[in-house]
């Protein structure tokens, strides 16, 4: 277990060097990618363009600026470029409200992909399960930006049932949190929802002719004990590694869109406009701490999957 | 104990619509069980002994399965016995051994837990009582170190160790029937052995009947009191061991017979044991379903065969082939001693 953990961190250093590498030679090869140009403002004169190369570094090497860039971002210190704005007190501002999405949404999928998949798999063949199927297709193909906008336009704006946009952070009003969430929490779920009950669908098929399930049956348990204890457990699984994955990427704040969709202001969509900007220290920051998030729920998958399969030995 | 068999199944008929028809795997199967017997029911692959065994518990109820006949145990009639009827049955009165012991437990539970989650399914056993009486099941079906191992996770256990957590299992609840479905192909000769003793010496404690499944006629000489043999859904012949052994009437049983090793005889050379392959469930003969296959086969073969006792003053020895019994008895010898196919009247011993 020491050892797992040990070689967890050290895999984490390296994922962690390589991404923050990789981001900041991608800002600095890319076309318009020079941030003295853009804070210099409309018609710069070399003078100035050359006092800010100073100020802020940019005439050094590439590996020193980075050098630079790694120290501020984990002494705080790095601020944007075209705010001026302390990246990591931005992060922390939005925080709260990507995590929000994040974890409500995980187990929103979670719950609904589970009931879904279980109970197709028990009727396969039969209509329920086909309307069902055709459901979770239609989940899976509609793009998270316009069923957002749709549920946002005629649930929020038109039909006032829920709010438009907006967010009401949890120790200020937990009921209000909940109810600002709802219309994000289901945009965001439903893709994963049609993706996670078909995998589990053929999961359970697959669990239901194993053997040790008839033994479960002659044993003479209740239906409900064989397909919680014996027939869920084995075929949840595979599932919770994708969940894993997909939390962590979440979490990251990888729901650029539905943050956006619902102008959530979260990580994802702070990212999202510093991007449009070219503004290379948020970025990077918000990277890493995606990256951070992704390793992190992997190694926690890697654990939850010991736990679930005695038979996985964590290394 | 009653003197009446525990378990009375009659024209018991199970039959699957698959793609390529409708598969009769058993059909017309009849037989007793008396308390504490050992009835082996054996032959070869496929032809419907581990659908039967399963049907007495209701295991094969899918969607695609037709049911005829009846199985009492009890007073309870088993095949449209409603699911909790059943559920109560299961595994506290008929406890099944399956086939192969590397599949049949749950892969991520501790084997002590299986074991645990039939007990308290059926009796209000607190966890520590239950336990204990699973460390000492363990024992006595000769697993070492049993206390440790109930904690043990299935693969930590070699296949003939799982399987006698499959027999503790099937034991924990004293069950009247115990039903084993070839509880040894899938182990070593040497295990196989001390498996068949241990079930055997079970009976012997607990006075449970046992219903072993085979298609090794072998293993079963030692310690079946009768047996049925099976053919393509039917029980071709059934009797005590003595009967099947020294007065076969079949001549499936003949061939069966033909292609063991017996052990307190001299190695037959072997003879080509049955030619040709069993009939497709779906698509039986008419008839004798071994009509195909059989040497002796004649006009009334077209007409099938009732299971009936055809000896005088051996009622309980049926089966189901045309042939006057002196005749059969003439024609299967193939040599003093040994018993092949048979041979026709006529043609060279060979
Ligand atoms: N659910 C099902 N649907 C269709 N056919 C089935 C089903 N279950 C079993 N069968 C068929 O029933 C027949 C009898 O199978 P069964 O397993 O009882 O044979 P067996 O005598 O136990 O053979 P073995 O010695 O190999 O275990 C087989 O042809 C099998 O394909
Ligand atoms: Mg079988």
């Amino acid at each position: 277990m020491a050892r797992f953990v040990v070689r967890r961190l050290l895999s984490m250093l390296v994922v962690l060097f390589a991404v923050s590498v990789l981001t900041f030679l991608i800002f600095n090869v890319i076309p318009g990618g020079d941030p003295a140009l853009r804070m210099a403002g409309r018609q710069p004169d070399p003078a100035q363009l050359e006092r800010i190369r100073e100020d802020w570094g940019f005439d050094e090497p590439v590996y020193v600026q980075y050098l630079k860039t790694m120290g501020q971002l984990f002494s705080g210190e790095l601020v944007s470029y075209s705010t001026q704005q302390n990246v990591v007190a931005e992060i922390g501002k939005r925080l709260g409200r990507t995590f929000s999405l994040a974890i409500g949404a995980a187990i929103m999928w979670m719950a609904f992909a589970t009931a879904l998949g279980l109970y197709t798999a028990i009727r396969a063949g039969r209509l329920s399960d086909r309307l069902l199927t055709i459901l979770a297709l239609v989940g899976i193909s509609m793009p998270v930006f316009w069923v957002g906008a749709l549920m946002n336009y005629y649930l929020g704006f038109k039909a006032g049932i829920f709010p438009n946009g907006d967010y009401v952070p949890l120790g200020e009003d937990p009921l209000e949190w909940l109810y600002h969430l709802i219309l994000p929490w289901t945009a965001l779920s439903l893709l994963f929802i049609g993706v996670y009950s078909r995998v589990l669908r053929s999961n359970v098929l697959d669990t239901l002719s194993e053997d040790y399930v008839r033994t479960a049956r002659a044993k003479g348990l209740s239906e409900r004990r064989v397909l919680v204890r014996h027939v869920l457990r084995n075929s949840m699984i595979p599932i919770v590694t994708l969940w894993g994955l997909d939390f962590g990427a979440v979490l990251g704040g990888g729901a650029i869109l539905t943050e956006a969709v619902f102008d959530l202001q979260g990580v994802g969509q702070y990212v999202a406009e510093s991007v449009d900007q070219l503004d290379v220290p948020p970025v990077l920051a918000v990277t890493m701490f995606g990256a951070f998030f992704i390793v992190l729920l992997n190694t926690v998958v890697d654990i939850v999957y010991a736990v679930l399969d005695p038979r996985i030995r964590l290394t | 104990m009653s003197s009446g068999p525990l378990l009375t199944v009659r024209d018991l008929g199970v039959s699957f619509t698959a793609e390529e028809g409708v598969v009769r795997a058993v059909d017309g199967v009849t037989f007793d069980l008396l308390p504490g017997e050992v009835l082996a029911v054996v032959g070869e692959s496929g032809c419907g002994k581990s659908v039967m065994a399963m049907t007495l518990m209701g295991l094969t109820r899918f969607p695609n399965a037709r049911f005829e006949g009846t199985a009492h145990y009890k007073g309870l009639e088993l095949i449209d016995a409603g699911e909790e009827e059943l559920r109560r049955i299961r595994g506290a009165e008929i406890a099944m051994i399956f086939q192969d012991p590397m599949s049949s437990l749950n892969p991520v539970m501790r084997v002590g837990e299986q074991i645990i989650e039939q007990i308290q399914a059926h009796e209000g056993v607190p966890a520590t009582e239950a336990r204990e009486r699973v460390a000492q099941l363990l024992d006595r079906v000769g697993i070492p170190r049993a206390r440790d191992r109930v904690d043990a996770y299935p693969f930590e256990l070699s296949g003939g160790m799982r399987q006698r957590v499959m027999i503790a299992l099937a034991l924990s609840c004293g069950p009247s029937v115990l039903i084993a479905d070839e509880p040894t192909t899938a182990l070593d000769v040497t295990i196989q052995a001390q498996i068949l003793h241990q079930i055997q010496s079970l009976r012997d404690e607990t006075g449970a009947a046992v219903i072993l499944v085979t298609h090794d006629l072998g293993v079963v000489a030692e310690i079946a009191d009768r047996i049925a043999v099976m053919y393509a859904g039917r029980i071709v012949e059934q009797g005590t061991v003595n009967a099947i052994f020294y007065d076969p009437q079949h001549p499936y049983t003949w061939g069966l017979l033909g292609s063991i090793t017996r052990v307190d005889r001299a190695r037959p050379e072997r003879l080509p044991a049955i030619a040709g392959l069993p009939p497709s469930l779906a698509d039986r003969p008419e008839g004798c379903h071994f009509r195909p296959r059989c040497p002796h086969e004649f006009d009334r073969c077209r007409d099938v065969p009732p299971l009936v006792a055809r000896i005088d003053g051996d009622d309980d020895h049926l089966d189901r082939c045309w042939l006057p019994v002196e005749e059969k008895r003439e024609r299967r010898e193939v040599r003093p001693g040994e018993i092949g196919l048979g041979r026709k009247p006529g043609a060279a011993a060979a």
